[in-house]
């Protein structure tokens, strides 16, 4: 199983960063969701696969898993939400002023 | 022994010339003469604030003085007052007071002198903090600021072009050698395991014992070498002379130029004593002394031979410090003070004939003698003292050398004449253009085409002169009752083991010291007057090169340099940014593994067994990124293809025990596709190729060896057993938080402030977003608005109408149960989310907005403060920030059910969450809107 989930996280961030470096800024975006996912699964499975059950403090529960990594993740996924609605904002902010959606529109290349 | 009074007195000292320099330049605003007595009464204000402590350092005393200012850095403000210090401080301040009378004199009279007096005071200050640091940062730091403000003395005549030059060259000399200097320090504080000098002088033999004791030596070295002017630095100092004769007296006499040696003979009871030390600082002292004093002939400038004579000294004073005897410490410390005192004097003398004469060229300038008899006697005799006449000071010093060259214990055997054959050489030199200064000006026949006819300066003006000129005489005649003790005092700081015994006489007997200086006297005066032959020699085969203009072509070559490789490197692309940071994230990863003793990639965890729904899953994922990558330029298959990415995700997330986690997921999948269909209405559709396939192909590299990375990571990770944090949480979630939904106690309370800050994140970017788009237009692409024919299937427009109330009760049920089962703030606020955002699809933005009356931008105000006013609310109970509480509640007919202010808190989770969404949603859907808007006539849009 150990194999499995590296490998989909590798296959992630590979995807991720192939998309990021493309030079429109929607794959822009779509790369960075990718390696949202990656990361957000990287901490996530800080906590090991061999839970029993989930965190929740009920009676006779025991190997529960791992709260603290879950914590951090929920709240970066949300935040990971602000921060791709923020980007295409401003991809489109970019697109209006420059007419382009190319990322390095409007710089002398 | 050393009163409370003494060591404030230190501060006073140190403090007095900045505030000086402040007091001066506003003096200035009054009349000249104001700002005259304002810096005077600074310097002798520093000299009576010292006064009080000379006799205990003359006895021996070391003052020390902390005021504790970074102390976590080793940073104090520790002052430091002993011999060495104090007779700095003395040259500092005494002949400083000279300057500021003669510079008043020497400069124009339109010239209101404020800024003069100001920086000169500023510069004072910063060599005087150099001297009475006993923080070796501390001292950097003056010492850097006696770099910058010389920099601003040279550039006084700022509108003159060598001026500048000239500046910028000592800065670019100085200031390198600072940095230098700098490391050559923190290396120095690092081995003695202290900053302060107290602890360093005292380790010497740590010091030169430790491994980095050759290169911390270097670095300091050229520090000093820079500052001092010493071959192969010496060519700033020269340059420098394009500042006015007051500055380059007090710079290039007493003060600036002797921040170099003042180091080496601080620091000599540290760093002296190896063979190192003794070939490094002799040899370059050497080659500086004998080569300054040749140029110094040949230069037809009188303040140029002056300068050459200045690194020539100095070169002196290097060599005595580096040969490393006693005695020759002694010697250099001698010297020091005897060169500050008949080049001050000398350099004033120049001033005086360039101020009558109108002219420095020396073959223009002769006879002057008869025109300026005063001045010319002065001249004179500090020309005698720089050549080493008897019953002069310069003498005393120079026989002092010559002396410790005789049986050197480095010249042993056949190698015994080396030594006294190469000072008597020098010192041959030395007579030669101390006689040029002397013939050449005063004598030597009529003066040749000069813009004005010359006479005696002004009294006042020739005062500073004749005072130092008295020095000179009285130190050569009784030196043991005129400067004996500060010599002892001083040299006593360079030499704590103790000094050797030395008289100071004017005469010692025949011996051969005064052989040599006898036969230096006699081919100094030959080869002075041979003269010619060396001018014709020197136009004729030295290179033409002037030292500025190479300092130009390097200095401006550097610059093209730099900006040759910004344009190479920084093509001002985000896409090379973006691709040079993720390879350098994954060169800098890959150097962390290698460099690191490798137990392999798999830890000790045994492996949890493989079930077929992972692998198919991981199939799945694999397709669901490839077609993101084939299809990202047809956007809407890609993000078709993402969708399955974030299913699997959240299904991941279900497998491994994390439900909270999948709800949350899933819900921001729907709202983050809904945001990027919204936005794909505005951007082309499909794009053609746009990368080379090379390109491509660099990029696949990098992010194969990201993905690798990451791959390798996680499964070293994996495999190895896990140290949590956690069971505190486990074990106090019910008791402390009471809740029994670890996951959400934690987000609201035990890491409520992390949550607090977060919440408030993901309102700065919906506002953030807001603030963007507002104003904007954008022409929607006709290829993608084609479906605005059958807008808003009737099917789902009546399905979501009555279900809406039913999803917002299911999400205020989340909100509630979240704090024990999964759910909570978050997961509420995006389905609450997303079944308003599913009105909006489903009927349209107008429907919506005539029906859901909420300013979200408010909503998520009132977020912000729900949660924040939960946080301030345990204050009212003296508790800190965010404390929580819960108890429970039995209402009639139903159960028991528990109560936490957590929940407010997460309340306002909630509302954030909802309202940054909807925000981000809406938006770009009124985007659009706009558009239409501003497209249907006016006569629809009333209608609508």
């Amino acid at each position: 199983m150990e194999i499995i989930v590296s490998a989909a996280l590798g296959i992630l961030a590979a995807s991720g960063i192939y998309l990021l470096l493309r030079p429109t800024t929607f794959s822009v975006i779509l790369g960075l969701t990718l390696l949202s996912y990656a990361v957000n699964a990287l901490i996530f499975f800080g906590g090991r696969l061999n839970a029993a059950s989930p965190p929740l403090v009920l009676a006779g529960t025991s190997g529960q898993a791992d709260p603290l990594p879950q914590a951090l993740v929920l709240t970066a996924i949300v935040i990971g939400f602000g921060m791709t609605a923020y980007l295409v904002a401003l991809a489109l902010k970019a697109k209006g002023e420059s007419g382009t959606d190319h990322v390095d529109a409007g710089k002398d290349q | 022994m050393f009163g409370a009074m003494g060591f404030s007195l230190l501060a006073v000292m140190l403090a007095a010339p900045f505030v000086g320099a402040i007091l001066a330049a506003a003096a200035a605003r009054r009349s000249r003469s104001a700002a005259t007595w304002a810096a005077a009464a600074t310097m002798v204000a520093g000299l009576l604030a010292m006064a009080p402590m000379v006799p205990a350092v003359m006895s021996g005393g070391v003052l020390v003085d902390r005021t504790p200012w970074l102390p976590d850095w080793g940073l104090d403000i520790a002052l430091r007052l002993d011999g060495l210090g104090l007779l700095f401080a003395i040259l500092i301040l005494g002949i400083g007071l000279l300057i500021v009378l003669y510079a008043t004199y020497y400069l124009p009279e339109y010239d209101r002198l404020g800024r003069f007096y100001a920086l000169l005071l500023a510069f004072a200050g910063g060599m005087l903090g150099v001297v009475l640091s006993e923080n070796v940062l501390l001292m950097l730091v003056f010492w850097e600021i006696t770099s910058l403000t010389s920099f601003l003395l040279i550039a006084y005549k700022y509108e003159a072009h060598d001026a500048r030059i000239a500046a910028r060259m000592s800065l670019a000399v100085t200031g390198g050698g600072g940095l230098a200097l700098l490391a050559g320090l923190l290396l120095l504080g690092n081995i003695a395991g202290s900053f302060e000098l107290s602890e360093i002088l005292a380790q010497g033999d740590v010091i030169r014992a430790h491994p980095l004791y050759p290169v911390t030596l270097v670095l300091i070295l050229l520090g000093a070498f820079t500052k001092s002017g010493q071959f192969p630095f010496h060519f700033w100092l020269p340059n420098a002379m394009a500042a006015p004769t007051p500055v380059s007296a007090y710079l290039h006499s007493a003060t600036m130029v002797k921040a170099g040696v003042f180091l080496l003979a601080r620091l000599y009871p540290a760093l002296s004593g190896t063979d190192l030390w003794f070939v490094l600082v002799g040899t370059t002292g050497a080659v500086t002394f004998a080569y300054g004093a040749y140029v110094a002939l040949i230069k037809h400038d009188l303040k140029g031979l002056l300068a050459y004579s200045t690194i020539s000294h100095l070169g002196l004073i290097t060599l005595l410090l580096g040969l490393d005897t006693p005695m020759s410490a002694v010697a250099a410390v001698f010297h020091i003070i005897n060169h500050a005192i008949f080049k001050a004097s000398l350099f004033m003398a120049a001033g005086i004939i360039d101020h009558e004469c109108g002219t420095r060229d020396m073959r223009r300038i002769n006879g002057l003698f008869k025109y300026m008899p005063r001045t010319a006697v002065l001249g004179i005799l500090a020309a005698g003292s720089m050549a080493g006449v008897p019953l002069l000071n310069g003498f005393l010093s120079k026989e002092m050398f010559f002396t410790e060259t005789v049986g050197h214990p480095a010249f042993q055997g056949y190698a015994t004449w080396v030594l006294p054959a190469f000072a008597t050489i020098a010192g041959m030199l030395s007579v030669a253009y101390s006689a040029r200064f002397v013939h050449d000006v005063f004598f030597n026949g009529e003066p040749i085409d000069l813009p004005k006819t010359p006479h005696e300066p002004p009294r006042w003006m020739r005062l500073p002169v004749e005072i130092l000129v008295a020095l000179v005489l009285l130190v050569g005649l009784l030196p043991q009752l005129s400067v004996g003790p500060l010599l002892n005092a001083a040299a006593g700081s360079v030499l704590p083991a103790g000094l050797p015994e030395f008289k100071l006489a004017v005469w010692h007997g025949f011996n051969l010291p005064l052989a040599m200086s006898i036969a230096a006297f006699a081919l100094g005066l030959v080869h002075y007057t041979q003269r010619r032959h060396l001018y014709y020699l020197h136009d004729t085969h030295a290179p033409k090169i002037a030292s500025p203009v190479a300092f130009e072509r390097i200095y401006n070559g550097a610059g093209l340099a730099a900006a040759w490789l910004m344009r190479t490197i920084d093509n001002r692309s985000l896409q090379r940014y973006l691709a040079i940071l993720v390879g350098f994230v994954v060169v800098l990863g890959t150097w962390a593994w290698m460099s690191k003793p490798r137990g392999g990639v798999m830890g000790t965890l045994p492996a949890t067994p493989p079930d077929a729904a992972a692998v198919a899953a991981l199939v799945a994922l694999a397709i669901g990124s490839a077609g993101t990558i084939i299809w990202h330029r047809q956007r809407l298959i890609a993000l078709i293809f993402l969708s399955v990415v974030g299913l699997i995700v959240s299904l991941a997330f279900v497998r491994f025990k994390a439900p909270d986690l999948a709800l949350t997921q899933l819900s921001v999948e729907v709202v983050t596709i809904v945001l990027l269909l919204l936005s794909l209405r505005f951007l082309p559709g499909e794009v053609p190729a746009a990368s080379s396939l090379s390109r491509r192909a660099r990029d696949a590299a990098v992010a194969i060896a990201g993905g690798g990375g990451v791959a390798v990571m996680t499964y070293a990770m994996l495999t190895r057993p896990l140290e949590t944090i956690s069971g505190y949480h486990l074990a106090n979630s019910y008791s402390g938080g009471g809740g029994t939904n670890a996951v959400n106690v934690i987000l609201v309370d035990f890491r409520g402030f992390d949550t607090l800050g977060e919440i408030a994140v993901l309102a700065m970017a919906a506002l953030g977003l807001h603030a963007l788009v507002e104003g904007l237009r954008l022409r929607p692409y006709a290829s993608n608005a084609t479906s605005t024919a059958d807008r808003y299937p009737v099917m789902l427009a009546e399905l979501m109408r009555p279900l809406l109330p039913l999803a917002l009760a299911v999400s205020v049920y989340i909100l509630l149960r979240g704090h024990n089962l999964p759910g909570g703030g978050f997961i509420a606020g995006l389905v609450a989310a997303v079944a308003i955002m599913l009105q909006y699809l489903a009927s349209g933005i107008d429907f919506a907005t005539a029906r859901i009356r909420l300013d979200y931008v408010r909503v998520l105000g009132a977020g912000l403060i729900v949660a924040t006013g939960t946080g301030l609310a345990s204050w009212l109970f003296g508790r800190p920030f965010l404390t929580s509480t819960f108890g429970y509640v039995q209402p009639p007919f139903l159960d028991k059910f528990e109560l936490a202010s957590a929940m407010v808190f997460d309340l306002g989770v909630f509302l954030v969450v909802v309202a940054s969404v909807l925000l981000a949603l809406s938006e770009l859907g009124t985007l659009s809107r706009r558009e239409e808007s501003a497209k249907v006539p006016d006569r629809e849009k009333a209608r609508v």
